[in-house]
């Protein structure tokens, strides 16, 4: 039976592991290569790294240290930032990661996403898509690490990102984000519903409860996992782990 | 050299080599023809659709003959992984250029049927067919990461080493004498592909 993916993922930011709170209030987390050891160690199912600064300055992936990691690691791994070309991901496939995930470039040239699946296949293209509830109800999708607002229906997005070739949909609730309050299943679900590809739901888990829930409430391929994985307990310190009740999680379908 | 990874511009090389590094295995990569005829073993990545990737192979002149030379004369051991091994069959519903052809089998989409998400991806259990070094190990729960679209459908369930079931139940590796394929990456897969290596 397929199991559901439940992915540990670490943010980047000036070669430092952090963990955000609705994309705000950095915490240092630690180096990224001990902490994709501990990883290695604890056999995850799989790691994605996004690099949260990259597009904001304007540049492309940070190579020497997406190098250390790879050379450190035995498990499927995702990268995220400042991709802007095929050119930009065949650089990060050549290291040893399996999977780009695009978002504010997408956003700006959905072709990318067609080229990229061209080449490589559409399992190694994650089209990420951060979320966040509007005032007066109903969703919008932000690029730039939330700065920017697309006024773009995520749902509406979703079903062209797939058209275009996306194999994944890494989905980020900006206000759940580091809350520790549960995923947005209204939102997962919606999404989930709306595409024949998986989502993976970002952005608020908690507790291992969370994770059921989102899997079999609202369709979640597989989770993302924040603040659960880096620190002891919200509020505390830094512990890098994996609750050994997530570990061979069946799925349903 | 021991082992030559084939790079033919489709695979996930760094991954591969650092696996075997690890298990402390001579390995690199390897493009030409002369490089190819060189090793005493080879594995055949991929990661892509299965016409670019026939059409590189074909594209490098020699290529395909020093393959065909290692594989089918002189009989050295080979190991496809992924697209890789799809590429041992005679022909994928993904293109419309011949394979390979090492093992008669096909490769074929995933039916689209309700509930099933394509591609497979993630960690997924692999049942041993039949006795065999890839096979001959005392793990009770194999279980490997898989990321396809299409899968192998053996001719001759003799050629079937090991299955796997998702929506489908279908061969996730096989073996005619030797030449081996591998649908999950285990390159990807910790200690349960290290072992396999």
């Amino acid at each position: 039976m397929l199991r559901t993916r439940v992915i540990p993922t670490l943010l980047l930011r000036k070669q430092c592991l952090v963990k955000t709170e609705r994309f705000s209030k950095f915490r240092y987390i630690g180096d990224p290569c001990n902490t994709v050891r501990i990883f290695n160690e604890l056999e995850v199912d799989e790691l994605l790294f996004l690099d949260i600064l990259a597009t904001q300055e304007d540049r492309g992936p940070d190579l020497p240290i997406l190098r250390d990691i790879a050379d450190e690691c035995f498990m499927p791994l995702g990268y995220g930032g400042g991709i802007r070309s095929l050119d930009d991901a065949k650089r990060v496939f050549d290291i040893g990661f399996e999977k780009v995930a695009i978002n504010s470039a997408a956003l700006a040239k959905p072709e990318l996403i067609a080229d990229i699946a061209a080449r490589y296949g559409s399992q190694a293209i994650i089209v990420s898509i951060d979320v966040s509830k509007r005032m007066l109800g109903g969703y919008t999708v932000r690029s730039i690490s939330g700065k920017h607002d697309t006024r773009r229906d995520p749902i509406a997005w979703s079903i062209e990102a797939e058209r275009q070739g996306a194999g994944e949909i890494l989905l980020t609730s900006i206000d759940r984000e580091g809350t520790w309050k549960g995923f947005d299943l209204e939102l997962v679900r919606a999404v989930a519903d709306s595409v024949s590809i998986p989502v993976i739901a970002h952005g608020g888990a908690g507790a291992v409860s969370h994770v059921h829930q989102v899997v079999d409430e609202s369709h979640a391929s597989a989770v993302a996992l924040g603040s659960m994985v880096v620190f002891q307990r919200p509020g505390m310190g830094v512990l890098v782990n994996f609750p050994e009740e997530l570990r061979l999680c069946p799925v349903t379908g | 050299m021991l082992i030559g990874i084939v790079d033919y511009g489709m695979g996930n090389l760094g991954s591969m080599l650092n696996m075997f590094k690890r298990i402390g295995k001579e390995a690199a990569t390897v493009s030409s023809p002369d490089d190819i005829l060189a090793v005493q073993k080879l594995v055949l990545p991929g990661v892509g659709s299965f016409d670019a990737a026939m059409e590189r192979i074909n594209a490098i002149q020699g290529l395909r003959d020093a393959l065909t030379e290692q594989a089918l004369t002189r009989k050295i051991p080979v190991l496809g992984v992924c697209l890789g091994m799809q590429l041992l069959t005679r022909s994928s519903e993904e293109g419309s250029l011949p394979g390979l052809a090492w093992v008669p089998a096909t490769t074929v989409r995933f039916p689209r049927q309700a509930g099933l998400k394509v591609p497979h991806m993630g960690w997924n259990n692999a049942v041993p067919q039949m006795p065999n070094q890839l096979t001959d190990i005392a793990d009770v729960d194999l279980r490997f990461y898989f990321v396809h679209s299409y899968y192998v459908r053996t001719d001759c369930p003799s050629h079937s080493l090991m299955r796997t079931h998702y929506g489908v139940s279908f061969d996730s590796a096989i073996c005619r004498d030797n030449i081996y394929g591998v649908q999950f990456h285990p390159e990807k897969s910790h200690r349960f592909g290290m072992q396999r290596f």
